[in-house]
């Protein structure tokens, strides 16, 4: 390339604009931007069912009896404890074919959420555990009894404590989201797959995804200390 | 004063850990440096072996009728060929920056890997075939396809059939795979109605298979489809090699030994 072009900054442009890695981008944006959403989408719908399995599981996990106690840790044990990448094609190839008749979509969200559950069960456990015994003695000689104390004392604390590893759970699996393109979901990372391996523009392709995840994940993050602004008492 | 021990712990073990990186990234830059004294010559070449019966995996050893078939050529040629195994859609990117010298790996000659990489003449004419499920009696042949939920490789001349069929009518729904075994599984649960993929290799699953329940239909399309050697573009001493060698193979009757083992 001749020195003229660094010269003039246009010079650069014009050499990005004619590159064949940079038509790759602008004729795939729109279907990028649809993979985003799509990440967004399945991120979401996992979370809200990680959410609600990661609630019980962690109340279980802090229960007495025996059995409930038992199940919830080997639930966690088994999702935590093992790649989320094995977890999806034992669950898309192997569990959940004997269930229903499972399409990649839901089967991804039924991954991801199971494995997210698990992670948040931890994290709604360490919460609870970290208000103050006396939060819970107080709130029983108010009346109460264990499960309204737990209800209308406790957890609304924990929330305040759980916030910034939720938000920390929420941004991993947004990542761990690009998994399930192993099992053909059109999510952001599937898409990316799909252009590179017929343009092979590695550098456009991956750099341009690798953006919209950033953006994404940053903008959970700022999300997450807006809450923890909102909800501070001191 | 607590805060300081901390951070200095802190910085430590960051240290640490920062120098067991540098000592891991050292140890294979030397294994991967070529040795000079050798007379040999090296020919790094990568494969995807995932997929029988031209490349796999068995006994942890590489097999298959492309590895002979290469070794083949090393061995007239005088090379000493190295082979290693890459996702599918990675090959032809590994040659273009020169991470692989050539690329064997059922991979169809098309216009469009000729824009990126130099092939060697065609060495085996492979062609695209359907397979469905065995009770499927709707999907007859390529006309059968449209409106359908398809499975393909990632990367292949099957996956661009599938598209090309999506493109014609939207309701067509495709599953692309990163490896074929996985289509093949998609369509033993019934999760699509039929598998694009190259002949020679759906005919090879369905001899080996246990228990399938796939069949193919129709006749074998795209049979302008060969396969070659990519090298990286301008090579053109190795790719006079490699075709040389492909010659002499053909003409010493290994290349008919190699094919008849495998076909």
């Amino acid at each position: 390339m001749p020195l003229s072009e660094f010269t003039f900054g246009l010079g650069i442009l014009d050499a990005i604009a004619t590159s064949p890695g940079y038509r790759v981008v602008t004729n795939n944006f729109v279907y990028f931007l649809g993979g985003a959403w799509y990440t967004i989408f399945i991120t979401a719908l996992s979370i809200a069912m990680g959410m609600v399995l990661g609630l019980f599981a962690g109340l279980a996990k802090l229960s007495k009896n025996k059995i409930i106690y038992g199940l919830s840790t080997a639930y966690i044990d088994f999702f935590r404890g093992t790649p989320l990448f094995v977890q999806i094609f034992l669950l898309y190839f192997g569990v959940l074919p004997l269930i229903y008749d499972n399409d990649p979509l839901s089967s991804a969200i039924i991954a991801l959420g199971l494995n997210s559950g698990a992670y948040i069960a931890e994290i709604l456990r360490a919460g609870i555990q970290a208000i103050d015994k006396g939060q819970m003695e107080a709130a029983r000689s108010l009346g109460m009894n264990e499960r309204q104390a737990m209800i209308y004392v406790i957890l609304p604390q924990a929330f305040k404590v759980v916030i910034p590893p939720l938000i920390n759970e929420f941004i991993a699996l947004l990542k761990d989201s690009s998994l399930v393109s192993a099992i053909t979901v059109a999510e952001l990372m599937h898409r990316g797959d799909l252009v590179f391996a017929n343009t092979y523009q590695a550098t456009w392709v991956f750099g341009t995804i690798a953006m919209m995840y950033l953006v994404i994940t940053k903008t959970i993050a700022l999300l997450g200390d807006y809450t923890e602004r909102r909800l501070a008492t001191e | 004063m607590r805060n300081f021990v901390k951070l200095m712990l802190a910085s430590l073990l960051v240290f640490v850990l920062a120098f067991a990186l540098i000592g891991c990234g050292g140890q294979t830059d030397n294994s991967e440096q070529p040795d000079v004294a050798t007379d040999v010559k090296k020919l790094l070449v990568g494969t995807n072996a995932t997929f029988p019966p031209f490349e796999m995996q068995e006994d942890s050893e590489l097999t298959g009728f492309d590895m002979d078939l290469i070794r083949a050529i090393g061995e007239v040629q005088g090379y000493e060929v190295e082979i290693q195994h890459m996702d599918f859609k990675a090959l032809v990117p590994s040659v273009q920056n020169g991470k692989i010298d050539a690329a064997i790996a059922g991979m169809s000659i098309t216009p469009e890997r000729l824009e990126s990489v130099d092939f060697t003449e065609a060495y085996f004419d492979a062609g695209l075939i359907i397979a469905v499920h065995k009770d499927n009696q709707d999907i007859q042949g390529t006309d059968d396809l449209k409106g359908k939920k398809l499975a393909a490789q990632n990367g292949t001349i099957g996956a661009a059939y599938c598209d090309e069929v999506k493109n014609a009518d939207a309701a067509t729904e495709t599953r692309i795979f990163d490896d074929i075994g996985l289509a093949f599984m998609e369509l033993e649960k019934g999760g699509v109605d039929a598998v694009v993929n190259d002949h020679p290799v759906t005919a090879y699953y369905l001899k080996t298979a246990t228990d399938t329940s796939i069949k193919m239909v129709g006749d074998i399309f795209s049979a302008e489809d060969q396969y070659g050697i990519a090298v990286k573009k301008g090579n053109a001493e190795l790719l006079n090699t490699l075709n040389e060698g492909l010659i002499k193979i053909k003409e010493n009757g290994t290349y008919d030994e190699i094919y008849s083992k495998w076909f």
